[in-house]
Order: structure tokens, then C-alpha cells, then sequence
């Protein structure tokens, strides 16, 4: 199992979504977070004063595949949030130990 | 009928139309007045409260529209006790040149029947008193986000009886200012200067908020600030026709020459923020409107709408730089920039209402010099004498005010309740509590 993580612009989540579902990826977390990596931050002007905002908001998923599902789940992800622009995020794969499920108690892929 | 004459700047329309029967009670000025009273309450609150509460950071919410709130009532009770009768004094009796007589204390020479030209006394008195309320509470934006709420409350009642009141005299009660003939309406010098003087020297002398200049401080909910500057905008209708004193042609043309000199402010600054900066702002047209509002308020009784769209637009403009300046190169920290918004707006106002009185300018024409005045030179002399007493006035004034109550109260919330916030420090509240 892996976890996978895709920092991903924040107005393409709807897209990211439908096209885990259409990979059969049944569940995800998803976060509002702030960033910064090439992409820099921003300027906003208050009645001439201008602050320089140096994160720019982004979203997080956090998804939990099989092994088999993995290249399918990362393929999706970037097809469906590219832009081509600066900033169209990441995504980062990590061995994901166990998981289960509260309610019946399965564990491992059945918990996915 | 001395008093009347002293009146005359502010009713000079409205007692013609009343003709010789002025000591009836007209009841169509009665009806417009009580309705303008409420429209400038209204404007303090909840209109300047939501519009200042939305500029500062979220953990001062609270403070600012308390300090509002709180100002509403206290200056209501000293202008009550007090301060009507230092600006107005009582009726029948000759106006001094700086005070007026302490024949009205507690409204003391007041009854139901008695009459300020066609209006009620009474009404007269709580339509001043509207007046007395909000310029207080502009101070506000100037010392935003820092000063202890004691020494607000202390400041502010001092200040509206040895600063307002006797401004309010010269121009209004009969005193020199208005005797000269300076043309001021609505309250560009009584109202705009006096309060944004008083809150640049606030400013600096309370030095600025810890961070300024390094931290960001963006406003922290601009949807209030918005609902608050239409609020403004809807209640000046009440500030500067309601000056008229009467329900009338001259109120009639004050909140025409008001709504585009708002417009036109409004658009000015916004493009100037979309000229140099290459986007239009939210902020930026509602400053702009301010600017625009409170440069005619002295104008609006004495102008014509071409010369208001004149006015509007170099308020948004002059008023734009303004700021800029004052923060960026005075490294001054009005909070909420009153002086550049009302302060210079109020001294353009108030100059250009000299200019365009005069009747000989076409279009841009308005209603004329005042008595004893025959050109623009002239009119200018006593209407840049004006700004220069009130600014003056009021600078001194106001610093040994601030100093005075510094030496018994403390001006300023220490470093790390500054840090902490005013709402939790000074009065155990959160405004959010999401």
C-alpha cells in the first residue's frame, strides 16, 4: 500500500476528484494549505500599502492505494490538474504500513 | 432675530421660503430634519463603526466598534450638558467671537415649543448633536488598534468640549469664522479637519502600531468594511442636506451636489489604483468615496453639480496620493488614514468651495460669495482662514490633550497586550469565534 500525497491548485480539485473516481480510487482527504515552492508568492495593495503575501493557497490530497492502483491514481492526478503553468503542484508516494477500517475492523487493502 | 441672522449661512434658503413667519413651526422642515438626524446617527452607527471594524485586524474587531459605540453615548450626554451650549449657546442672546453663552447647559433655556427658526430647539439640538457624535468617533481610525479604551474615553470627552464645541461656535454659533463669512456648510473645517488633525496627532504622538511597516496589517474582513461605506454614503444625504436646516431647494441641490461628488470620488481613486498598480480595488472605490463625500460636505451648500463632479474627482485623486504619502514617506501611522481621506479632503472642500461659489464660472457656477464678498480672491482669503485657525487650533490642542491624559491614564496598551490584541486585553471578548 502506499499513501499518496498531491499538492495540487486549488480550482482544479473538482477535476483531480472525478478522475480518481474514474481510476476506481474510493476515497481521499482533502485539505486547504498554503505553499510555496517555484511558484512565488504575491502582492496585495491596501490604499498604497503593499504587502508581499509569500504563500499562495493551495489544496492537499491525501489518498490511500494499492500497490497495483498506484501508477493509475498518479496518472489521473496529473492529468487532471496540469495547466502547464508554474504551479501546478506535486505529488509524493510513501509506504503506507497498515489501515483500517473503524467500523468493521478490516485491515490492509480490504480497509481501502 | 440676532440669533436668525447668525443662522443665516445655514437656513439663508430655508427662512425665505418660510418668509416672515419664521418663528412658526414649519412642519415639512420638522419632517426632514427629524429623518436627517437619524440618517447621521446613523452613519456612526452602524455605518463608520462596521466601515472602520472591517479595516483593522481581527483581534481589534471588537475594540473599534466599541469605541464607537461607547463614544455614541458618552458624547451624546456632554453635548447634552455641555457642548451645545459652548458652539450654540442660547437664544436671544448676542454670540461671543469664540464661546457661545452657558444659557443651554443641560438645554437648560429649552421647552417643548420653543423654536430654532422653524424647527423645534430640541430638534435642532440632537441634529448637532449627531454631528458632535461622529467627529469623535473619526478620531478613532487615527489611534486604531492600540489606545487604551480609558484613554479614548477621556481624550474624546476633553476634546469635544475644548476642540469641537468652540470650532463649532466659530463657524456655526454665531462665533468669527462664520461672521467673516466663511462658507462651510456641512462641516469640512467644523467636522472633516478638526477630526483628522486631531487623529494625525494622535498618531503621531502614540507612534505607530508595533510592526508597521514590516508586518502586514491588511484589513481583516472587507465585506464589513463595504456594508459600512454604503451605509456612510446613504446617511451624508442626512449630514449635508440635512444643513440645511430645511426641507428645501437648497437641501434638494446639497444631496445632488453630495451623490456625485461621491460618484466621481469613487471612480477617481479606482482608476488611479488600476492606472498604477493595474487592478482596480474594493478598498480603493469606497476610500474613494469617503474622499469624495467628505471633500463637498463644506462645498455642498455652496456649489453647483458640474462643479461637484470637479470637486469628486480631484478628492479621489489628491486624496489617493495623499495617502500614499503620509504612510509611506511621513511613515505616519494613521491606522486608517483619516487625516489623508478627511483631512486633506476636508481642506480641499473647503478651498474649493471658495472657488466655486463664485457665479461667473458657466456651468460649473454655484450660489454665490458671501455677504460683503465680491470675488474669488476674497472668498478664498476667509476660507483658507478658516482651515488655517482650525488646523491650528485643533494640532495645538489636541497635543496637550493626549499629553494630559498620557500623564494620568497612559495612552497606549502595553507592547504584548498590543500583540494580544485589544479585544481580549481590554474588554475579555472575541469577535470571532469560529
Amino acid at each position: 500500500m502506499k499513501m499518496m500525497t498531491a499538492i495540487i491548485k486549488p480550482f482544479k480539485l473538482d477535476d483531480v476528484r472525478e478522475a480518481l473516481q474514474q481510476v476506481g480510487i474510493a476515497g481521499m482527504t482533502v485539505e486547504e494549505v498554503k505553499g510555496y515552492g517555484r511558484q512565488k508568492g504575491h502582492t496585495e495593495l491596501y490604499r498604497g500599502a503593499e504587502y508581499l503575501v509569500e504563500f499562495q493557497p493551495k489544496v492537499k490530497i491525501q489518498i490511500a492505494v494499492s500497490d497495483s492502483e498506484l501508477d493509475a491514481a498518479i496518472e489521473a492526478v496529473c492529468n487532471a490538474a496540469a495547466t502547464g503553468k508554474i504551479g501546478d503542484g506535486k505529488i509524493f508516494v510513501a509506504p503506507l504500513e497498515e489501515g483500517i477500517r473503524i467500523r468493521t475492523g478490516e485491515t490492509g487493502e480490504d480497509a481501502l | 432675530m440676532k440669533k436668525l441672522q447668525q443662522f443665516a449661512l445655514l437656513t439663508a434658503v430655508g427662512l425665505a421660503s418660510n418668509g416672515a413667519s419664521a418663528q412658526e413651526l414649519n412642519q415639512a422642515d420638522t419632517a426632514w430634519m427629524l429623518t436627517a438626524t437619524a440618517l447621521v446617527l446613523f452613519m456612526t452607527i452602524p455605518g463608520l463603526s462596521l466601515f472602520y471594524s472591517g479595516l483593522v485586524r481581527a483581534k481589534n474587531v471588537l475594540s473599534v466598534l466599541m469605541q464607537c459605540f461607547a463614544l455614541t453615548c458618552l458624547m451624546s450626554l456632554l453635548w447634552f450638558a455641555v457642548g451645545y451650549t459652548i458652539a450654540f449657546g442660547s437664544d436671544g442672546v448676542e454670540q461671543g467671537a469664540f464661546i457661545g453663552d452657558f444659557g443651554n447647559v443641560f438645554f437648560a433655556s429649552m421647552t417643548m415649543d420653543s423654536l430654532n427658526g422653524g424647527i423645534p430647539s430640541t430638534l435642532f439640538a440632537i441634529f448637532q448633536m449627531t454631528f458632535a457624535i461622529i467627529t469623535p468617533a473619526l478620531i478613532v481610525g487615527g489611534f486604531a488598534e492600540r489606545m487604551r479604551f480609558s484613554a479614548m474615553l477621556m481624550f474624546s470627552a476633553i476634546w469635544l468640549i475644548v476642540v469641537y464645541a468652540p470650532v463649532c461656535h466659530w463657524v456655526w454659533g454665531g462665533g468669527w469664522l462664520g461672521s467673516m463669512g466663511l462658507q462651510d456648510f456641512a462641516g469640512g473645517t467644523v467636522v472633516h479637519i478638526t477630526a483628522a488633525v486631531a487623529a494625525l496627532v494622535a498618531a503621531v504622538m502614540m507612534g505607530p502600531r508595533r510592526g508597521f511597516g514590516t508586518v502586514a496589517m491588511p484589513p481583516h474582513n472587507l465585506t464589513l468594511t463595504v456594508a459600512g461605506a454604503g451605509m456612510l454614503w446613504v446617511g451624508w444625504f442626512g449630514f449635508n442636506a440635512g444643513s440645511a436646516v430645511a426641507a428645501d431647494n437648497s437641501a434638494a441641490m446639497a444631496m445632488l451636489v453630495t451623490h456625485l461628488s461621491a460618484s466621481a470620488g469613487s471612480l477617481a481613486w479606482m482608476a488611479m489604483e488600476w492606472i498604477r498598480h493595474g487592478k482596480p480595488s474594493v478598498l480603493g472605490i469606497v476610500t474613494g468615496m469617503v474622499a469624495g463625500l467628505g471633500t463637498i460636505t463644506p462645498a455642498s451648500g455652496s456649489v453647483g453639480p458640474a462643479a461637484a463632479v470637479v470637486i469628486g474627482l480631484t478628492a479621489g485623486v489628491v486624496c489617493y496620493f495623499a495617502t500614499g504619502w503620509i504612510k509611506n514617506k511621513l511613515k505616519i501611522d494613521d491606522s486608517l488614514d483619516v487625516f489623508p481621506v478627511h483631512g486633506v479632503g476636508g481642506i480641499l472642500g473647503t478651498l474649493l468651495a471658495g472657488v466655486f461659489c463664485s457665479t461667473q464660472l458657466g456651468v460649473f457656477s454655484g450660489n454665490g460669495f458671501s455677504d460683503g464678498i465680491n470675488s474669488i480672491g476674497g472668498q478664498l482669503v476667509v476660507q483658507a482662514t478658516g482651515v488655517v485657525a482650525t488646523f491650528a487650533y485643533t494640532a495645538v490642542v489636541t497635543w496637550i490633550i493626549l499629553k494630559v491624559v498620557d500623564v494620568m491614564v497612559g495612552l497606549r496598551v502595553d507592547a504584548d497586550e498590543e500583540t494580544q490584541g485589544l479585544d481580549l486585553v481590554l474588554h475579555d471578548e472575541r469577535g470571532y469565534d469560529l
